[in-house]
């Protein structure tokens, strides 16, 4: 298996329009898909820095991750076309832990992203959850076949039944909304990183009540992890 | 020439693969106290180069000393311990106390957190005073004139020079607010590269001290030229974010960048005569 230190180049094998994302097909080679939740850093052609990414889908042969363009970074991953390549690195971080009895899986915008690899790992199609801002971002709810749809003004929280396992990954005041409603959840939270491997200490979120880099500790966390600072204050 | 990190860009003990592809690994600046840092967002992706306003986050000197140095020892590799504080005696203590390292790196320009109020030939000498380790001073060139700064701290007993380090700078976002909560980091990047040429350039002509050199170092073409520049050693930054196998291949191309403009080697490099319109074009 692969290690994680060392970055490998990857052929896009596809690259194609979901709602207002893109599913960007690679070439898997020597990779490990890893833990769904964990992340790879992908480069982004023309940037200085690698961008972070979920994996969204494993077929064979294949890794899939779900891009929102909403800078020059993923632009650009948006923009390659079949048969460039890009550096990729991972599988990174640690994702979520499958060991649970009855899984919810909640996802909130591009949050949505791990959740299709995730019911794979699952299996048995969990049932799911996702909130997205316009019908058009909804589009992406494909992904997931099966999955409770709403659109904004309705919230995600407002479906989610609370004697389930909730596996969440979304926007942060979703995670936060979800961490009030179900202490036991995990989270797949998000940060800007230029590393993914904890050299950079530029992913700092507040953990355990401390500042502590998420690729290490997470992404993915216990919601009682991030709901501590607030209790403490509380 | 040797490849050593820049301070604060490896966690050594996160990624041991990265630091043994090193000729010496340097650690996150160490304080008298320990560092939460700042909050976030820390950092942000400019054109060409990066902002980071981490703002020296470390576990303190008590911590560093008795669990992170012993673990670092266990790697196998020279270890250089990067040393900040905001005073004279915050550095000098922290020197006293350090032992069975290659070398100290004396962090005199953190853009990121309020600056020591004594000046670096101040530190520089009360560390003198307190270790016989090597002390390399890492300078910025934010200063007007680093090469004054350096014959300075070579008066007050620095071995070496490190440089140099990030340079104040901002980014905006859409809605024009400050990226970094801090509002203000340090740039780092190939943007900073010809900053860098031009310090180490005019300290190597200001001193005789060994110069490791740093500041957007993407490949090793780019370690030639600070070595051209009169860098003996180079250290990697924000490079290894993108490429943790940096080291490896910065080491693999110096050779076939000398091949190409045939020196032999980067001691060669730094030895090619100067040309008078080349001394008249970088003033010291």
């Amino acid at each position: 298996m692969q290690s994680s230190g060392q970055p490998s180049r990857h052929r896009v094998t596809g690259s194609e329009r979901v709602g207002p994302y893109t599913l960007l097909r690679l070439e898997r080679g020597g990779l490990e898909p890893g833990v769904p939740g964990q992340f790879f850093m992908l480069e982004a052609p023309g940037r200085l820095l690698p961008r972070p990414f979920s994996l969204c889908l494993a077929p064979p042969g294949e890794l899939a991750f779900l891009v929102d363009p909403i800078g020059p970074g993923t632009e650009a991953l948006c923009a390659l076309r079949v048969g460039e390549t890009i550096q990729v690195l991972g599988p990174l971080g640690l994702g979520y832990r499958l060991d649970v009895a009855r899984p919810l899986l909640v996802g909130g915008g591009i949050g949505i992203a791990p959740l299709p690899y995730l019911a794979e790992r699952l299996g048995g199609s969990p049932p799911a959850v996702l909130g997205f801002r316009t019908e058009e971002h909804a589009e992406a709810a494909a992904l997931l076949p099966g999955a409770e749809v709403v659109v904004d003004p309705i919230l995600v929280t407002e479906l989610i039944d609370r004697s389930l396992d909730v596996l969440a990954c979304g926007p942060e005041p979703m995670l936060r909304a979800v961490a009030e409603l179900c202490p036991a959840a995990q989270l797949a939270w998000e940060a800007p990183m230029a590393c993914g491997y904890g050299a950079c200490y530029g992913c700092v979120v507040e953990i355990d009540g401390a500042l502590k880099r998420l690729c290490l500790e997470g992404p993915v966390l216990d919601a009682v992890r991030v709901r501590s600072a607030v209790e403490a204050v509380a | 020439m040797r490849i050593l990190n820049a301070s604060g860009c490896l966690d050594a003990l996160a990624a041991p693969e990265v630091a043994r592809e090193l000729d010496a690994f340097v650690t996150k600046t160490v304080t008298p106290h320990p560092r939460e840092g700042n909050a976030p967002p820390r950092i942000a992706e400019t054109v060409d180069g990066m902002l980071n306003a981490i703002g020296l986050a470390n576990p303190g000197r008590e911590r560093f000393l008795a669990e992170h140095l012993p673990s670092l020892r266990k790697l196998g590799i020279p270890v250089w311990v990067s040393v900040g504080g905001f005073s004279a005696a915050d550095y000098a203590e922290t020197c006293a106390a350090l032992e069975g390292i290659e070398a100290i790196e004396l962090n005199l320009s953190c853009p990121n957190v309020d600056e020591a109020a004594d000046s670096a030939a101040e530190i520089v000498a009360a560390c003198r005073r307190s270790t016989e380790l090597p002390l390399y001073a890492k300078l910025s060139s934010a200063h007007p004139d680093v090469a004054e700064v350096a014959r300075a701290v070579a008066a007050a007993g620095a071995d070496g020079l490190s440089l140099i380090n990030t340079l104040r700078a901002v980014a905006l976002d859409r809605h024009l607010q400050p990226v970094l909560a801090r509002g203000s980091g340090g740039l780092s990047g190939p943007a900073l590269k010809p900053v860098a040429l031009h310090a180490v350039t005019v300290c190597h002509e200001a001193t005789s001290l060994p110069i490791v050199g740093m500041g957007g170092i993407q490949t090793g073409r780019d370690a030639l030229e600070f070595g051209a520049c009169g860098a003996r050693d180079v250290a990697l930054g924000t490079v290894l974010f993108a490429d943790p196998g940096a080291p490896a291949r910065v080491r693999t191309e110096l050779a076939a960048a000398g091949a190409d403009v045939g020196v032999a080697n980067e001691d060669d490099a730094r030895r090619l005569p100067k040309s008078p319109e080349t001394e008249q074009k970088v003033p010291a």
